[in-house]
Order: structure tokens, then C-alpha cells, then sequence
């Protein structure tokens, strides 16, 4: 689609342009033409010569266990993540939609937590599962159960999991009140007058319908737990206890902090732009993003 | 509804309010916890009701600031975090709005390679090329500089494209009507594009002052002066892991204060956060 009318202008056009094109090259390109230079290179300890090795940074780290234990780690942070914020968003949802009273109040209510800081958030939920104070620690140990995020890995892991559900769910929730809303209510009372139950009418005809947007937000969640769950696993649990929530971006983060192999933490920026690239086209090529509002 | 039952009236008011309570838990527990003294959470005592340090707790994380931690009182930061998300959405709502006028209602050569330039960075969180970007930062004397907290977030993809999405649905016929009058590109922009516009704008102001008022990582490395730093990064330090030495009273009465702002402007303007949001995901 293109303008039939336009203005005439040799400079002006550039220079609107120009802001916008000089911060993206210098802050976006530039690093990122370094990052994948210097995953070519390595440096001697001192850091005084350089040599190209192709890609060996590359074999390093795809040859390091420690890698692929990030790599799981991800995939069970966002598949669980993914999973449970979709699932109860889908269910609020579906109760909101049914025409009750307070609908939009019951909105306001749910939405707030977007606006919440992930860092805040891991805050927050450290605070009540907490081993020795928090609120939530100390009923289940009156119930006999032992948590404790600092010393186990899968309760450090479900930590992680319900703060970044927790942030989630809102987001997922408007979504999905809005694709529930444009399903077609003629559809839904033709169903009900063969005399299908609401159960089976959820199943048959408005899942089915909403699957666009389901789609949809699976990608938007998994890019969310990939990149926008740092702050929260950096305040709840730094990535451990001994790694075992250290997700992808994090461990460039505390590998390129630590310092010293510079190739194999621009490696792994690379790997993780290549999984971005292809989650973005995935979502462009195959999500049809047609909601109504 | 297409039929009615009763079990089918009362259960979706149960699962919402269930629903509800649990989302606001973490926070009630949080404001809860900002109104004791360290004692009673420490020892894990806490009740569920409001405690009697409110006015205490608050005022000295306001305008005293912690002991541990962080020497800094929180109403600095919280001015840091308000500088930094304001600059963060006003930046990009300007300089996108006029980088999608250019590519809109102008022709001129490599004007497509311009705007896929600007397309693809919506692929490249800063996440991923944290450390070039840092080097750069560190190079151009940045650090500790609210232009280095805010110039390397201000570029991105999205506003643009919202903009020239909407740009396209303006009618030729404005324009035209402003070439009569003998308008120029820049009057035609100032006097009827941005007045159009105002709704977008305010939808992506929204969305854009929570993203840069949340802000995490980045502000963690570029910051490394007390009185540089940001609300958000701030709590974290207040938290000594695995140690008594946390002052939770304080640092929740902290988490309270992060969380305000960006809720506020969610639950006032809810409308425009709700189109900022659909709008931006297009």
C-alpha cells in the first residue's frame, strides 16, 4: 500500500529520518555487527592479539554440557510458563465473556499486573515463598512441607514460574477476551439449539475459533519468557541454586560479567539473536493476527 | 448467555473472584509486610492485617533511605525512574512519528532500505546484544549519564510501524487540501497529522512509560552511582540473599512505590493502554 499524494523534498525527508536511522545503526547495528565479529575471534589472555578461528567458539560452546542445561532450563521455564498463563487467562477469560456483571470491573482488576516490573515481581513472590519468613513457606511447613528455593533446584524453578505467570496472565487475558468477543454469538446459540452443552461447546466450536489467537500469544509468551524474564529471575534466585534457573539470556549476562571469553559470550548472543529472528518470522509468516477490538 | 442456569450465573463470579484475589496476593502481602517493623517479619510473625510503621516506613524510604544497602532515599530514585521513563516514551514517540511521516509522504531513493533498517531491529532486544551495546555506551562516555540510560533505548521498531500503519489510513484529501492552501510538508505535519494522531500517540505514551519505567537490565550496567540509580534496580539491592541482614519492611514499602506509578497509569488511562497494546502487537 502506498500514498497516491506525496510532497516534493530532497533533504527534508533525510533529515526526518535521520534521528531514528543514527541511534538505530549506532546502538543496534553496530553491536551487533560486533557481537557476530567477535564470535569469529579469539582473544589471547591479555587481550593484545586477536585471531580468527571461524567457528570454533561456536563448537566450544555447543560441546560445553553447561550450555545445553541452560537451553533445558529455558525450554521448561517457558513451556511451564507458557502453559499455565495461557490456561488461566483462557479461563478467566472465558468466565468474563459470559456477559456477567462487573465484566470490566473484573478487567481492571486482572489487567493491573503488565504494568508491574518483572524485577518487582520476583520481589514480590521471593518475599512470601521466602524459607524461614515468607507467608506462603510457613504454611506449607506446617503442612509438612519442606520448601526451600535456595537449596532445591525444582522449587527454585517453580519460583521463577509463578512470578513470570503471575505478570503474564493479564496480558494473555485481554487477548483472549478480545478474541472471545469476536466470535460470532449466532454461532455459539445455533449449537445450543442442537443441544450442545456449554462444556462441548467450548471444545468444539470456541477453542477451535480462538485458535488464531492462541497461536499468537504461545509466541509472544515464549518471547516474553526469553528475554523479558531476566529481571525476575535475577532478583527471586540470580540463576541458581547451582544454575539450575540460569535461562539462556541470563547465562550470557553472568558469563559476559564474569569476563574473560569474550568469543564464547558473543557466540552465545548470536545463537539467541538466530532463535529472536525465528520466533519473529514464525510470528509474521504464520500468525494470522486478525483480533478485533 | 444463551441459556440460563444458576450454577452457570454464580460459578463465573467465583472463579473471577478467585481469580482476582490470587493475582492481588503478592502485592497485599507486599503493602502488609511495608506497614510492620523488621522484628515482627523477621521472626515470621507477620499478621495479615496493617501494621502501625506505615507512616514511618515510608517516610524513611522516601527520604531517608536505607542503612545496608543503598545509601541513596528512594525519592531520588524514583525521580531517576520518572526522568528515564518520561525521556524513553517522549523520545520515541517523536522521533518515530516523524521517521514514519518521511517514509510515508515522501519519495526518494533507498527509501524502502531505510525503513527495513528500522524494521529489523524488532528482532534485536537489548538483551541479546547486551555487551557490545555497553562497550559502545562505555566508549561514548556514557555510563552514569541519563543519555546513556535513555538514547540507546529510544530507537525502536515499533513505534514506527504504528505510526506509518496509521499515517496510511489518513485520506488523501487532507493532503491535497493543505497543497491548495499552500500548506508545506512541515505545516501539514504540525497542523493536521499530529492533531490526528493524538489517540495513537497517547496509546503508545502508555506503553511506552511502563517499558521504560520497568526497565531492568539495562540501567543495572549503565549505572553504577548511587544517586544514578533507578527504583526498580534499587530493590533488588535491598534484598541480601540468604541473609537476616534484609530490611523487608523497607524493601517492600520500595516494591509498593515501583509498582505505583506504571499501575496507576494502567488502571486511569485503561482504554489507551488497552489499544497501545493491541496496536503495538500488529
Amino acid at each position: 500500500m502506498e500514498k497516491r499524494v506525496v510532497f516534493n523534498g530532497k533533504l527534508l525527508p533525510y533529515l526526518l529520518l535521520a534521528p531514528q536511522l543514527l541511534i538505530t545503526l549506532v546502538f543496534f547495528y553496530w553491536p551487533a555487527g560486533q557481537a557476530v565479529l567477535q564470535s569469529f575471534l579469539v582473544q589471547d589472555a591479555f587481550g593484545l592479539s586477536t585471531e580468527f578461528v571461524w567457528f570454533e567458539n561456536y563448537q566450544v560452546l555447543f560441546s560445553k554440557p553447561e550450555y545445553y542445561k541452560s537451553m533445558l532450563t529455558t525450554a521448561i521455564f517457558s513451556s511451564l510458563v507458557a502453559f499455565f498463563s495461557l490456561s488461566i487467562a483462557l479461563l478467566l477469560a472465558v468466565q468474563a465473556d459470559r456477559h456477567i456483571k462487573f465484566a470490566s470491573g473484573y478487567k481492571t482488576l486482572l489487567i493491573w499486573p503488565y504494568a508491574v516490573a518483572p524485577a518487582v515481581a520476583g520481589v514480590l513472590w521471593l518475599f512470601m515463598f521466602q524459607p524461614s519468613l515468607g507467608i506462603v513457606s510457613q504454611s506449607m511447613r506446617v503442612a509438612g512441607f519442606e520448601w526451600n528455593p535456595l537449596l532445591r533446584q525444582d522449587h527454585a524453578m517453580m519460583l521463577v514460574v509463578m512470578a513470570a505467570t503471575w505478570k503474564q496472565i493479564s496480558y494473555n487475558f485481554l487477548f483472549f477476551l478480545a478474541g472471545l468477543q469476536a466470535i460470532p454469538k449466532s454461532v455459539i446459540e445455533a449449537a445450543a439449539i442442537d443441544g450442545a452443552r456449554p462444556a462441548r461447546r467450548f471444545w468444539t466450536i470456541i477453542f477451535p475459533l480462538l485458535s488464531p489467537t492462541t497461536f499468537f500469544l504461545l509466541v509472544v509468551n515464549i518471547v516474553y519468557v526469553f528475554f523479558d524474564t531476566f529481571g525476575i529471575i535475577d532478583a527471586a534466585t540470580q540463576g541458581g541454586p547451582a544454575k539450575g534457573t540460569e535461562t539462556m539470556v541470563y547465562k550470557v549476562y553472568s558469563d559476559g560479567r564474569s569476563g574473560g571469553d569474550l568469543g564464547g559470550s558473543a557466540a552465545q548472543s548470536v545463537v539467541l539473536m538466530v532463535i529472536v529472528i525465528a520466533l519473529t518470522a514464525i510470528q509474521f509468516r504464520y500468525v494470522e493476527r486478525k483480533v478485533q477490538y | 448467555m444463551v441459556e440460563r442456569r444458576r450454577l452457570l450465573d454464580f460459578l463465573p463470579h467465583l472463579i473471577l473472584i478467585i481469580g482476582v484475589a490470587i493475582v492481588a496476593f503478592p502485592v497485599y502481602v507486599a503493602f502488609i509486610a511495608s506497614t510492620w517493623d523488621a522484628a515482627t517479619i523477621s521472626n515470621g510473625s507477620m499478621p495479615l492485617r496493617p501494621g502501625p510503621h506505615f507512616a514511618e516506613n515510608y517516610y524513611r524510604t522516601i527520604f531517608v533511605g536505607t542503612s545496608s544497602s543503598t545509601r541513596e532515599p528512594v525519592g531520588t530514585m524514583m525521580l531517576n525512574s520518572l526522568i528515564m521513563a518520561l525521556t524513553i516514551a517522549i523520545g520515541k514517540i517523536a522521533i518515530s512519528l516523524i521517521s514514519a511521516f518521511a517514509v510515508v509522504y515522501f519519495r526518494f531513493p533507498f527509501r524502502m532500505t531505510a525503513f527495513w533498517i528500522i524494521f529489523v531491529t524488532l528482532m534485536l532486544p537489548v538483551e541479546v546484544r547486551i555487551f557490545p551495546t555497553y562497550k559502545i555506551v562505555a566508549d561514548l562516555n556514557m555510563l552514569d549519564t541519563f543519555a546513556g540510560l535513555t538514547i540507546p533505548l529510544i530507537a525502536s521498531a515499533t513505534a514506527t510501524l504504528l505510526f506509518r500503519q496509521f499515517f496510511m489510513t489518513v485520506p488523501d484529501e487532507l493532503v491535497e487540501a493543505s497543497k491548495i492552501d499552500g500548506a508545506g510538508p512541515m505545516k501539514f505535519f504540525v497542523d493536521t497529522l499530529v492533531p490526528l494522531s493524538i489517540t495513537s500517540i497517547a496509546a503508545m505514551f502508555v506503553i511506552q512509560f511502563i517499558y521504560g519505567w520497568n526497565q531492568y537490565l539495562w540501567p543495572l550496567l549503565i549505572t553504577t552511582k548511587d544517586n544514578m540509580q533507578t527504583i526498580v534496580i534499587a530493590i533488588k539491592k535491598m534484598i541480601v540473599t540468604q541473609d537476616a541482614l534484609t530490611e523487608w519492611q523497607l524493601a517492600m514499602a520500595t516494591a509498593i512505590l515501583a509498582m505505583l506509578p506504571p499501575v496507576l497509569v494502567v488502571v486511569v488511562m485503561q482504554k489507551l493502554f488497552v489499544k497501545g497494546l493491541v496496536e503495538t502487537e500488529k
